[in-house]
C-alpha cells in the first residue's frame, strides 16, 4: 500500500562488549502507516529505544545494525553519514526524554530552529525565522516572539520539550519518533504535551512512534501497540485489544501490575511479575520470558516461540497461543 | 483511630528556606521558600502519602522531618518531644527510629562495601555492644525478610539489579526496627513490574512491624494504593490533606482535581473520553512565587481575591483540610 511510511524487516541491533556480544534487538518486523501512532512499550533493556536509534543511525559506536528499514521506500540501514543526515530532521525526526541535553545550551533557540530549515530546505535566514516562529506559536509557546531569541536555559522543562517538538516538525517529517518525551516532565505538563501530540497527529497526518514505559500514555495516544521484551516483540495488536484482552503473559502481567487511579481501592497486594528483568548476555535458550512466566511449561524453556499471527492484525509470541501443540 | 491517638510525628508550621546567592556583585541574595508553613501528623502504623510536582518541596519536607536539614522555623516533634531542642544523645536515639529510603537504589549504596556491611552499618552505629555474630545473624534475618538471599551477604551492590538494590536499601532502613520510614520516590526509578514487588514488600513490612511510612512520590496511582492519607503540596505549601478515598473521589482543591485528571489511565476507552482539567502554563519559579494563593497563576477558577489574600487551610467535615478561597463546605 502506498501510505506505508516505515517498513522494517528482520531488524537486528547488537553491541560488542568486552564480555561478548549483546543482542539488543532481534529480528523485528513491522510497518507504520501515515497518521498512525504506534506505541512501543517494555521495561528497561527491552530494546525499545535501541530499535529506533538503530533506524535513525544513532547507535553507539560499538553497535551494528542488520536487516532492513525502509522510510518511504528508501533503505536506511547502511547509509553513509552524509546520506542519513539528509533524512534525519527532514523526513524523520526524533525527540528524546531530556530536552535540555538535546538542545545546544550555547545557541539561541531561534538559531537552533532556523538551522534546520536552512540546512534541509535551503530556506533563507529570513524565511526560516518566519516559519520557525510560526511553529513555536503552533506548539503553544506563550509569547513566542518574545522568547524566540532566548537561550534554552531560560525555558522550563515543558517549554523545552515544546521547542524540541517544534524543531522536529519544522520540515513536516513523515515520521516522528518520540522516546519517552514526557517521562521527565510533571504530570500536568505531560498532559499538555500529549494533547499537543494528538493535535499534531491529526493536523499533519504525521506517523508517530511513542516509546514509553507508561501504559497510560499509550492508551491516550496510540492506535497500535508493540510490547517488547528482551529485544523482541512479544505482542502486537490494535490498542484496544492489547488493553482489553492482552494475549501474551508479559502484557497481561504488565497491565495487571499497574495500579489504576480510576479503579476501586482495594487493600490486596498489587499483582507482580516475579523475578527480575532478563540479562541480555545470559538469555535463556527458549522463551526469554519463561523464567518469570506463570504459565511456562517445558516447551517454553527449550524452544523460543515465534511471533505468531493470530488474527490479521494481531501477533503474539507465546506457545500457549498456538495451543501448546 | 482518633486524631490524637498514637501520634508519632507532629509537624507544626514547618518552614525550610534557602538563601540563594545573587548573581553578580550587586544582586541581593534571594530567599527560596522550599517548604513554607506545613503542618501535619503521622500516626503509628499509617502511611502518609506526599504528592506534588517538581519543586513543590516534598523532598525537602522529608529531609527536614529526618533532621537532615535544619528547619528555618516551626516545630517537628517526635513522640511529643521537639527535635529541635533535643540533646545529641536523645536525637541519636530518635534517629534510630526514623529511617529513609532513597530514589536511586544504586547511588545510595556505597560501591566499596559488601551488602552485608551496608545493612549492618546502622546496627553497629546504634548498638555497638552487639557481637559480630549477633550482627551477622540480624543482617541475615532482615535480608530474608526483604526477599534477599542471606548467602549473598558478601556480594557488592553492582552485582544486583535495581529492584534488588532497593531491597538492600529497605533492609538497611529496617534493621533497627524503626517506627517511621521516609520513602523518597522509593519506587520511581524501577520498572513497572518491579515497582509492584517493592510496594507489596513495603506494605507487608508495615503490617508486620506496625511501621509508619511517609511515602513521597509523584506517581499518584502508587501513592493512592499505599497511603491512608494523602497530602498535596504546591510550591512549598499544603493545598490539601485528606483520606485517600476522599482525595480521589471528591477532591476539594482545584490543584488536586487537575493533578488527578492529568494522570493517564491505562485504558484507551477511559483515557480518551475522560474529563480533563487543563492547567495553563508551567510551574512558576519558587524564587518568585505568585502573591496570594501560590496556585492562582495556573488555576482555572482564580478570582481577584486569590491574588491578594493567601487562602487559609480550613478543616472540612471535621477531618480533611484544603487551602482555597472557593471550596464549598
Amino acid at each position: 500500500m502506498s501510505d506505508i511510511i516505515l517498513e522494517v524487516k528482520d531488524l537486528c541491533a547488537s553491541f560488542s562488549t568486552p564480555e561478548g556480544p549483546v543482542n539488543a534487538v532481534n529480528n523485528l518486523n513491522f510497518t507504520i502507516r501515515a497518521g498512525e501512532a504506534m506505541g512501543v512499550v517494555g521495561e528497561s533493556g527491552s530494546g525499545k529505544s535501541q530499535t529506533f536509534l538503530a533506524i535513525m543511525g544513532l547507535l553507539a559506536t560499538n553497535g551494528t545494525t542488520t536487516g532492513s528499514a525502509k522510510l518511504l521506500g528508501q533503505e536506511l540501514i547502511g547509509l553513509s553519514m552524509d546520506e542519513i543526515n539528509k533524512i534525519r530532521g527532514h523526513t524523520m525526526s526524533m525527540i528524546f526524554q531530556d530536552p535540555m541535553t538535546s538542545l545546544n545550551p550555547y545557541l539561541k533557540v531561534s538559531r537552533q530552529l532556523t538551522e534546520v530549515l536552512v540546512q534541509h530546505k535551503g530556506a533563507t535566514e529570513k524565511e526560516a525565522r518566519v516559519q520557525a516562529l510560526h511553529m513555536l506559536d503552533r506548539v503553544g509557546i506563550p509569547e513566542a516572539a518574545k522568547r524566540f531569541d532566548m537561550y534554552p536555559h531560560e525555558f522550563s522543562g515543558g517549554m523545552r520539550q515544546r521547542v524540541m517538538i517544534a524543531m522536529a516538525l519544522l520540515c513536516e517529517p513523515a515520521l516522528l519518533i518520540a522516546d519517552e518525551p514526557t517521562t521527565a516532565l510533571d504530570v500536568t505538563v505531560q498532559a499538555q504535551i500529549l494533547d499537543l501530540m494528538r493535535e499534531l497527529k491529526d493536523e499533519f497526518n504525521t506517523a508517530i512512534v511513542m516509546i514509553t514505559h507508561d501504559l497510560g500514555v499509550v492508551a491516550g495516544l496510540c492506535d497500535t501497540v508493540n510490547v517488547m521484551y528482551a529485544g523482541r516483540i512479544v505482542e502486537r495488536a490494535p490498542v484496544d485489544f492489547v488493553f482489553d484482552e492482552p494475549r501474551h503473559p508479559y502484557s497481561q502481567g504488565l497491565l495487571a501490575s499497574t495500579p489504576r487511579l480510576d479503579e476501586k481501592i482495594h487493600d490486596n497486594e498489587l499483582v507482580t511479575i516475579s523475578g527480575q528483568p532478563p540479562n541480555l548476555q545470559r538469555l535463556p535458550k527458549g522463551c526469554s520470558f519463561a523464567p518469570r512466566c506463570i504459565h511456562a511449561r517445558d516447551r517454553c524453556l527449550g524452544e523460543r516461540p515465534a511471533l505468531h499471527q493470530a488474527l490479521p492484525d494481531r501477533f503474539n509470541a507465546c506457545h500457549m497461543e498456538e495451543g501448546w501443540s | 483511630m482518633t486524631i490524637s491517638d498514637n501520634v508519632l510525628l507532629d509537624v507544626k508550621d514547618l518552614k525550610v528556606h534557602f538563601s540563594i546567592p545573587g548573581r553578580g556583585m550587586f544582586q541581593k541574595a534571594r530567599l527560596l521558600k522550599a517548604v513554607d508553613g506545613v503542618s501535619f501528623q503521622v500516626r503509628a502504623g499509617e502511611t502518609l502519602g506526599v504528592v506534588g510536582e517538581s519543586g513543590c518541596g516534598k523532598s525537602t519536607l522529608g529531609r527536614a522531618v529526618l533532621r537532615l536539614l535544619e528547619p528555618t522555623a516551626g516545630q517537628v516533634a517526635w513522640l511529643g518531644q521537639d527535635m529541635g531542642g533535643m540533646k545529641s544523645e536523645t536525637l541519636r536515639n530518635a534517629r534510630a527510629d526514623l529511617q529513609v529510603i532513597f530514589q536511586d537504589p544504586l547511588a545510595s549504596l556505597d560501591p566499596r562495601m559488601t551488602i552485608g556491611q551496608i545493612i549492618a552499618e546502622p546496627l553497629i552505629t546504634h548498638k555497638p555492644h552487639l557481637s559480630k555474630e549477633e550482627v551477622k545473624e540480624a543482617v541475615k534475618a532482615i535480608m530474608a525478610k526483604v526477599g534477599l538471599l542471606p548467602d549473598q551477604l558478601n556480594r557488592y551492590p553492582h552485582e544486583f539489579s535495581g529492584g534488588q538494590c532497593q531491597r538492600i536499601g529497605i533492609a538497611r532502613a529496617m534493621i533497627l526496627e524503626p517506627k517511621l520510614i521516609v520513602c523518597d520516590e522509593a519506587v520511581s526509578a524501577l520498572d513497572v513490574s518491579i515497582q509492584a514487588q517493592i510496594v507489596n514488600l513495603l506494605m507487608r513490612l508495615q503490617k508486620e512491624f506496625h511501621l509508619s511510612l511517609i511515602f513521597i512520590s509523584h506517581n499518584l496511582s502508587i501513592v493512592r494504593h499505599i497511603s491512608n492519607r494523602i497530602m498535596v503540596l504546591y510550591l512549598g505549601r499544603m493545598m490539601e490533606l485528606a483520606d485517600r478515598d476522599q482525595i480521589y473521589s471528591e477532591p476539594l482543591h482545584p490543584y488536586t482535581k487537575a493533578l488527578i485528571s492529568a494522570v493517564p489511565i491505562p485504558d484507551p476507552k477511559v483515557e480518551r473520553n475522560k474529563e480533563h482539567i487543563a492547567l495553563k502554563g508551567d510551574l512558576p519559579s519558587p524564587l518568585s512565587p505568585p502573591s496570594g494563593c501560590v496556585f492562582r497563576t495556573r488555576c482555572p477558577f482564580a478570582k481577584e481575591i486569590c491574588a491578594t489574600d493567601v487562602p487559609e487551610l480550613k478543616v472540612y467535615d471535621g477531618k480533611r483540610e484544603a487551602a482555597c478561597h472557593f471550596v464549598e463546605g
